[in-house]
């Protein structure tokens, strides 16, 4: 439907991943009218590019940022801090779809780690029993493999290496992983061939991705009135200090004013914080929602890395779905390890042409040319450990550089914690170990790579003053704001974090048309 | 303008008129595109991977140059400075003539245009036994995603029956 731009009933949310579109199909099904603002183009299963590169140019958010700090992203990737899609259905479009709930003590960091120094840690203002309900539905709807009855994935070649080295070294909990992978057909959609392009946007649509589920499913409501290619730069407030419209660029670059009775900000954590930030006012001098300083700090991406084990026989590893496959035995909080919080060890593997980009140590020559010689015999492993928020990693406007439409680009800094080197250096060590158990040629570990699991700079907390929303994503200071993305996360977890955006939003959406129906909001 | 013969079996071989290649560069010279063409097999050498997907590295370059005079400057500058003899120059000394610039921003020019191109190329996909895009033969469900056989099976509870199997 088209909605008329100085139409103040409707509810504007700004992206449509797998918080924003979600929320989009959550809210139209009730009947309430949403503008859903997507800055990127639409793409089918058609369209997915096959080529990695050209994948990778069609899928991903390349508008400039810059970076700062002691992790290695700023000077291995120094233009690319973060791995984000810009194209709707978002980041669902590219992810690889594990979907593990985070665990009762993750949600409760300040209380499981104590005091640390130099952190900024809090607890989640939501009990683990009322998210564990949002998880389950959440996991209906995705349709998660071990979950309600559904198979889990078959184990494919690179499968076979990571359960054969970690039963080697003693760990017990290992499987396929909890994955929004059909594995038979269910939802309208068909089942996995295993084709080892999940990155590139799934050709066959047996990824749960928010383009080609809750997206067409909102449009089927009459209700949803989506903008592709429609940027928005800035959200207004009345003399109220509730929010009262969104400007936007168009798919013209001509500005747009789409009036509001409520936003949702669900832009990735980079730009939904660089959004609050851009819309400072006379009222709000530090930008919206800001009034405790909060916003865009906190910055989490979990600690991430690569360990390739290469051996004497072929695995190709490029065959088959490309993250099913995990290690739980570590997903613990053993302060005796050496650090606080878990870390889950998960499959991977890279196409050819990615692997030397982002998969390697930097190299070249003799050493980095055996290396790929060894491409069909290499298995692989992706670490996914707990970070600890801190004030200072966060999200600013640069203040030299800035976008096609003259507004600052987001400032990535990060400077790592103690704790996130000693469990990066454990959860290597760990990966290495089981390669090295069953007889590896040789262990590589990679770099850290630009981080694709972005949150918490816009958290939320039990106190106004530690975070910018409540528990419901609702913005401390203004009652009509809602954060809808993985910013609001009041701590990071080891979890691969789309299942617990999707559950918020779900639970988000349920609120929301409750204070409606109240006229509360 | 660079010229070359392709490998026997070479997967362009099937199209390609006849073995001889010959690759007509825009922006760079002859002297330049030999040089550049062999510090992309310094940086990454496989020695069995034949010239003509190095030539690609050299294309892509020579194409970028054309497009942006910037690209060109840092090129012919960073090249110039690699002396006109690097093309003929054992590997010691071309590692070394590389190491010596390995921190200038030609040099990170250098091996990020390298990788990117030289991985694409269906020399690289045949060379490296990697088979890329399957969804047009029907993903590797029914292709072998699961024929390691040198390890043993995963237990079905850990893991799940493949469609079609059972």
């Amino acid at each position: 439907m088209r909605i008329d731009s100085n139409d103040d009933g409707a509810v504007v949310i700004i992206g449509s991943g797998a918080g924003g579109g979600t929320l989009a199909h959550e809210l139209t099904r009730r009947g309430t009218k949403v503008v859903l603002l997507e800055a990127g183009q639409r793409q089918s299963l058609a369209s997915f590019s096959q080529v990695p590169g050209e994948a990778f140019g069609q899928l991903t958010w390349l508008d400039p940022r810059t970076q700062s700090g002691t992790w290695g992203v700023a000077k291995d990737f120094p233009g690319l801090p973060v791995w984000t899609c810009k194209t709707v259905g978002g980041t669902t479009v590219h992810w690889t779809a594990a979907t593990p709930r985070f665990r009762p003590w993750e949600i409760r960091a300040r209380t499981t780690y104590g005091s640390v120094a130099g952190t900024s840690l809090i607890d989640w203002p939501i009990a683990y029993e009322e998210l564990k309900s949002y998880y389950q539905l959440a996991e209906r709807r995705l349709g998660v493999t071990r979950r309600n009855g559904n198979p889990g994935m078959p184990a494919s070649n690179n499968f076979k290496v990571m359960y054969a080295a970690a039963k080697k070294v003693g760990y017990k909990r290992v499987h396929t992983n909890y994955m929004a992978i059909n594995t038979r057909p269910r939802d309208e959609r068909g089942f996995c061939i295993q084709q080892g392009f999940c990155a590139q946007g799934c050709k066959t649509g047996a990824k749960w991705s928010t383009l080609y589920t809750e997206i067409p499913r909102a449009e089927a409501t009459g209700k949803l009135d989506l903008r592709i290619q429609c940027m928005a730069t800035r959200i207004e407030h009345g003399a109220d200090g509730r929010v009262s419209a969104v400007i936007y660029r168009d798919s013209k670059g001509v500005e747009q004013r789409q009036k509001a009775r409520i936003v949702c900000v669900a832009g990735n954590s980079i730009e939904t914080a660089r959004l609050l930030l851009l819309s400072e006012s006379a009222r709000f001098p530090h930008g919206l929602a800001n009034s405790a300083g909060q916003v865009g700090r906190n910055y989490c991406h979990h600690i991430s890395g690569f360990v390739w084990g290469t051996f004497e026989q072929p695995v190709k590893f490029w065959r088959g779905a490309v993250l099913a496959g995990t290690v739980e035995d570590e997903t613990v909080n053993e302060p005796k390890r050496g650090f606080v919080g878990g870390y889950h060890l998960e499959l991977i593997s890279l196409d050819l042409p990615t692997l030397p980009l982002v998969g390697l140590p930097y190299g070249w020559g003799r050493d980095f040319a055996a290396i790929m010689e060894d491409y069909r015999n290499m298995a692989g492993m992706f670490i996914c450990g707990e970070d600890l928020g801190r004030a200072d990693n966060r999200i600013t406007l640069d203040p030299k550089i800035k976008d096609a439409y003259g507004s600052p680009v987001a400032h990535v800094h990060v400077d790592e914690h103690d704790n996130d080197k000693a469990l990066r250096k454990h959860a290597q060590d760990s990966a290495a170990k089981m390669y090295q158990s069953i007889g590896a040629k040789r262990v590589i570990r990679s770099l850290t790579p630009p981080a694709t699991h972005n949150m918490c700079t816009a958290r939320m907390s039990a106190n106004p003053g530690d975070g910018v929303t409540n528990a419901w994503g609702q913005a401390h200071d203004i009652n009509n704001l809602f954060i809808s993305d993985g910013s609001a996360f009041s701590s990071p977890g080891s979890a691969n974090p789309t299942l617990t955006i999707v559950a918020l939003a779900l639970r988000q959406g349920e609120y929301i048309s409750r204070q409606m129906a109240a006229k509360a909001i | 303008m660079l010229t070359g013969l392709l490998a026997a079996g070479s997967p362009l071989a099937s199209f390609a008129p006849s073995r001889a290649w010959a690759l007509d560069l825009i922006a760079l010279t002859t002297q330049e595109g030999a040089t550049l063409l062999a510090a992309a097999r310094t940086i990454a050498p496989h020695d069995k991977l034949e010239d003509a997907a190095y030539a690609l590295v050299v294309h892509s370059v020579d194409a970028l140059s054309a497009k942006d005079a910037s690209v060109r400057k840092q090129y012919q500058e960073g090249l110039g400075r690699l002396g006109a003899n690097f093309a003929l120059a054992g590997e010691q000394a071309r590692v070394e003539a590389l190491t010596a610039v390995e921190s200038s921003a030609f040099f990170q020019a250098l091996r990020t245009n390298t990788l990117q191109v030289l991985y694409a190329t269906p020399m690289a996909y045949a060379h490296f036994g990697y088979e890329g895009e399957a969804f047009s033969k029907g993903g590797y469900l029914l292709r072998g995603f699961n024929d390691l056989r040198w390890l043993p099976e995963v237990p079905q509870a850990d893991s799940g029956p493949a469609p079609g199997s059972a």
